[in-house]
């Protein structure tokens, strides 16, 4: 047991530095689905209603690409898990994921695990406290999932299991990002490559979930929604999470045991010797500092992209003949079911890759706490130049993100319907949601000029962008908070036609936001 | 003597860098060591397979009679750590660190542990965001001084000091060596070395080039004369084991090996001595010796410029 030694105290210790953001989590997961409970129960007060959109749901192949499995939707229970399950899953996923890389490769990366490790502390120590502080986090969020959906008076089998699959997910995720904290040094590289697998455990499942269910028993999600709560349950499903969880902890020991500290199992190439003549300029050292970042989102956005167009063409067929369906879609505006769900699948890639807008003006944050900042404003480089480099790679950056994604989606399903003009539309739709996503990274730069310890609440802002985008029909959000998010000012190509007026207010409101940004960071302290 | 630390032949690769190649180390117990080398030369490295962060590819390694990979835990109950590079939690205060290490080492210190940071003048209640680096390395070395160890492993603790805390941070050492405790002590300042060390290893390129006491060091080296004479002193640069001979008009300096002292004294005498000054080698030089031909193809000594040979004299003498 001495390769344990000293884990309770790095858990207390690490208890002590983060209970506010392991509350913040932990809270916030859980009211997500207990406010979706509370508004389906009054969305839905009858079982007729219930019933109908149970029909309308069971046929309608965009809205289970987004939500999940068909199971259950005659009951309020099997609406929640429908409404919130799948956002819920991968909610859970990154926490977890995030928390992990945050005590075990994060620390490493910055030197303060050699200083612990010099102390009397196992060599498992870290990876077993980092592991009970985000079992305890999903264990927390399964618990008080289950406890608020019974007292909604929900049945008391599907809430276990509910609460349950959080859990599942939670565990596989936790010991998938062990595992990932292994291959690199880099702690972005090692959360980035556990992220990778969460977008292609949701991308495998949607499909799946499209067609007769057998794929989605290669995602992750996929597994915490075979237990099929409120909807006749079955516990077995359960064996895989478990039996993945235990090989990949199995995994992560392994290498654990074997491998230098620091260092990962890829190593580092070596640099080159002499720097590029570009890397003179701010904004040249900016491209090659987050030069990663923009080829990994790149790489990611097209691959979900590319998901979303493969499974475009089956959307007209999987509706037959459902009138309701083809009524409520008239009703929407008469765009084409294919359409409709362009429209929802390029929203999803529109948030998801503001995801690296936000990470890329964070950039701006860490290279200052890391007195990189320092070294290049003390050379005859302004402030107002040394931003603008970042802030352009973060707008560039976006336009390239949003370009491939529009690409990936529009590539297999050209195919398909064999025709080309699917291209640019499809790349125009995407490339749509530029202002809005503009306008979150001057929010993220605004907050870096005023208040830089305040940045990463832009993630915050992020998070509330996807639940508007998401559940602000199912939660019945009152109109001003939905308008609140830019990505619903934008017309959601290809189901709604192109107006210029909200895209022209978004990009004034990103130019305003960026400036004030910059005008703060002029005038505050650096460091 | 009992052996604290032992190693020899010591290999440790990372990729094709070659970072320890066939490093011998010998820290006896009670002693202060002091372990030298240039930047990169490996004295991290060895003190990391030492603390058993790493592993090491070949060779062996025994500390305080253990393996330092295998025993590590075990082992640390015995040494505190000082690293060069200290980087904490930022919204930690530095009281709160020392705590915090002290508890999983298991043994902390009370006493020592609130007087110390007066003695450094670190305020224990700001938050670790707000040290400068020297500060950030003294919550380390409080952190680490508050224990009983019996072992101090210090990589370039005073790297980030003033010159009053250097001399609070040598008090500091010279008590622990007076309770018999033993210090390995990485460092580039050669001042604190001569102070306080025991015996010296110089490490180049991953090997150990020198090891013995400092006196030892001294003399398989060479004394600085500088004198004054009557005459031009001629006829020096025959003498056995002369070299950097600069004439001055009457006045004249060079380098001689120790056990060739004598003649060079009576030639000088002879050409009417009005003065002289000798120096022991300092650490310096010895240290120069070793390095001097990684910055320049090796010369012969005597083809040097002088004012190389004034230069590697050094300061503080």
């Amino acid at each position: 047991m001495t390769e344990l030694t000293g884990a309770w105290i790095l858990v207390r210790f690490a208890l002590r530095r983060d209970w506010v953001r392991i509350m913040v989590w932990v809270v916030s997961v859980t009211a997500l689905v207990v406010a979706t409970a509370a508004s389906i129960k009054g969305l839905y007060p009858t079982q007729a209603g219930l019933d109908q959109a149970a029909a309308a749901s069971a046929e309608n192949a965009a809205a289970i690409a987004f939500n999940g499995p068909v199971q259950g939707l005659d009951t309020v229970g099997g609406e929640v898990a429908f409404q919130s399950g799948t956002f819920g899953l991968v909610l859970v996923a990154l926490m977890s994921l995030l928390m992990i890389g945050r005590y075990t490769r994060v620390e490493e990366e910055s030197g303060r695990t050699e200083l612990l490790r010099a102390t009397v502390l196992g060599r498992d120590a870290q990876t077993a406290a980092a592991l009970a502080i985000v079992t305890g986090m999903n264990i927390l969020i399964g618990v008080t999932v289950t406890i608020s959906l019974l007292q909604q008076d929900l049945p008391v089998a599907g809430s276990v299991s509910f609460g349950t699959s959080f859990l599942a997910i939670g565990l596989v995720f936790s010991a998938l990002a062990l595992v990932t904290a292994q291959i690199s040094e880099n702690s972005r590289v090692a959360s980035g490559l556990a992220g990778g697998v969460l977008g292609y455990a949701f991308a495998v499942r949607a499909i799946g979930d499209i067609g007769d269910g057998r794929l989605s028993w290669l995602s992750p999600i996929g597994w915490s929604q075979k237990i099929r709560p409120y909807a006749g349950e079955r516990w077995w499903p359960l064996a895989i999470p478990a039996l993945v969880t235990i090989v990949l902890l199995l995994v992560a020991r392994a290498v654990t045991a074997r491998r230098d500290l620091g260092a990962g199992l890829v190593q580092p190439r070596p640099g080159r010797a002499v720097a590029a003549r570009s890397l003179g300029r701010p904004l040249g050292l900016a491209v090659r500092l987050q030069r990663g970042t923009i080829v990994a989102w790149t790489g990611g956005l097209f691959v979900l992209g590319f998901v979303y167009g493969a499974i475009a063409n089956d959307i007209q067929d999987f509706v037959g003949d459902n009138q309701t369906l083809k009524q409520l879609m008239a009703a929407a505006g008469g765009a084409s079911l294919t359409d409709a769900y362009f429209g929802t699948a390029m929203l999803t890639l529109a948030l998801v890759g503001s995801g690296f807008a936000v990470q890329s003006v964070q950039r701006l944050r860490s290279e200052e706490t890391t007195l990189h900042t320092e070294a290049v404003l003390a050379t005859p480089v302004s402030r107002e130049r040394w931003i603008a480099s970042h802030i352009a790679i973060a707008l560039g950056g976006s336009a390239i993100v949003m370009t491939a994604a529009g690409l990936g989606a529009a590539v297999p399903y050209a195919a398909q319907v064999r025709d080309l003009s699917q291209i640019p539309t499809l790349v125009g739709a995407a490339l749509t949601y530029l202002p809005a996503i503009w306008l979150l990274a001057g929010v993220a730069t605004a907050l870096y000029g005023l208040a830089p310890r305040a940045v990463s609440a832009a993630w915050t802002i992020l998070a509330v962008c996807f639940v508007i985008g998401f559940l602000g029909e199912v939660l019945k959000l009152p109109r001003w908070i939905i308008d609140l998010s830019p990505f619903q000012h934008t017309p959601h190509l290809p189901a709604a036609h192109l107006t210029l007026t909200p895209l022209l207010t978004l990009l004034a409101g990103a130019a305003v936001v960026v400036a004030i940004g910059i005008g703060g960071f002029r005038r505050r302290d650096v460091g | 003597m009992d052996t604290v630390i032992s190693v020899s032949g010591l290999v440790k690769s990372f990729g094709r860098t070659r970072a320890l190649d066939g490093l011998d180390l010998s820290v006896a117990s009670g002693e202060v060591h002091g372990f030298l080398g240039p930047n990169g030369a490996g004295k991290t490295t060895t003190i990391r397979v030492l603390l058993g962060l790493l592993r090491a590819d070949t060779g062996d390694v025994a500390l305080l009679g253990g393996d330092p990979w295998s025993d590590a835990v075990a082992l640390h109950r015995r040494l505190a750590y000082v690293p060069g590079e200290v980087n904490l939690w930022s919204k930690v205060s530095g009281g709160e660190v020392i705590d915090v290490l002290g508890r999983l080492r298991g043994d902390l210190d009370r006493r020592r542990r609130d007087e110390l940071p007066e003695r450094f003048e670190l305020d224990p209640t700001k938050k670790a965001r707000t040290y400068s680096k020297g500060n950030r390395q003294k919550v380390a070395l409080v952190a680490a001084l508050s224990s009983s160890a019996e072992l101090l492993i210090l990589d370039e603790p005073t790297s980030g000091l003033d010159p009053l805390m250097e001399s609070v941070f040598q008090d500091c050492v010279r008590e622990v060596k007076a309770q018999g405790r033993t210090v390995l002590l990485s460092s580039h300042i050669l001042a604190e070395v001569e102070a306080l060390c025991d015996r010296v290893t110089i490490i180049r390129s991953g090997r150990a080039v020198q090891s013995g006491t400092l006196s030892e060091l001294r003399h398989l080296s060479r004394t600085s004369v500088s004198a004054e004479t009557e005459r031009p002193v001629s006829g020096l640069d025959t003498l056995p084991g002369v070299r950097d001979v600069a004439l001055d008009g009457s006045r004249v300096s060079f380098t001689v090996a120790n056990e060739d002292l004598g003649p060079a004294m009576q030639l000088l005498v002879n050409h009417g001595m009005q003065g002289v000054t000798s120096q022991p080698p300092t650490l310096e030089e010895l240290f120069l010796r070793e390095y001097g031909d990684t910055v320049a193809p090796r010369r012969p000594r005597s083809e040097r410029d002088p004012t190389e040979v004034a230069e590697s004299i050094g300061p503080g003498q």
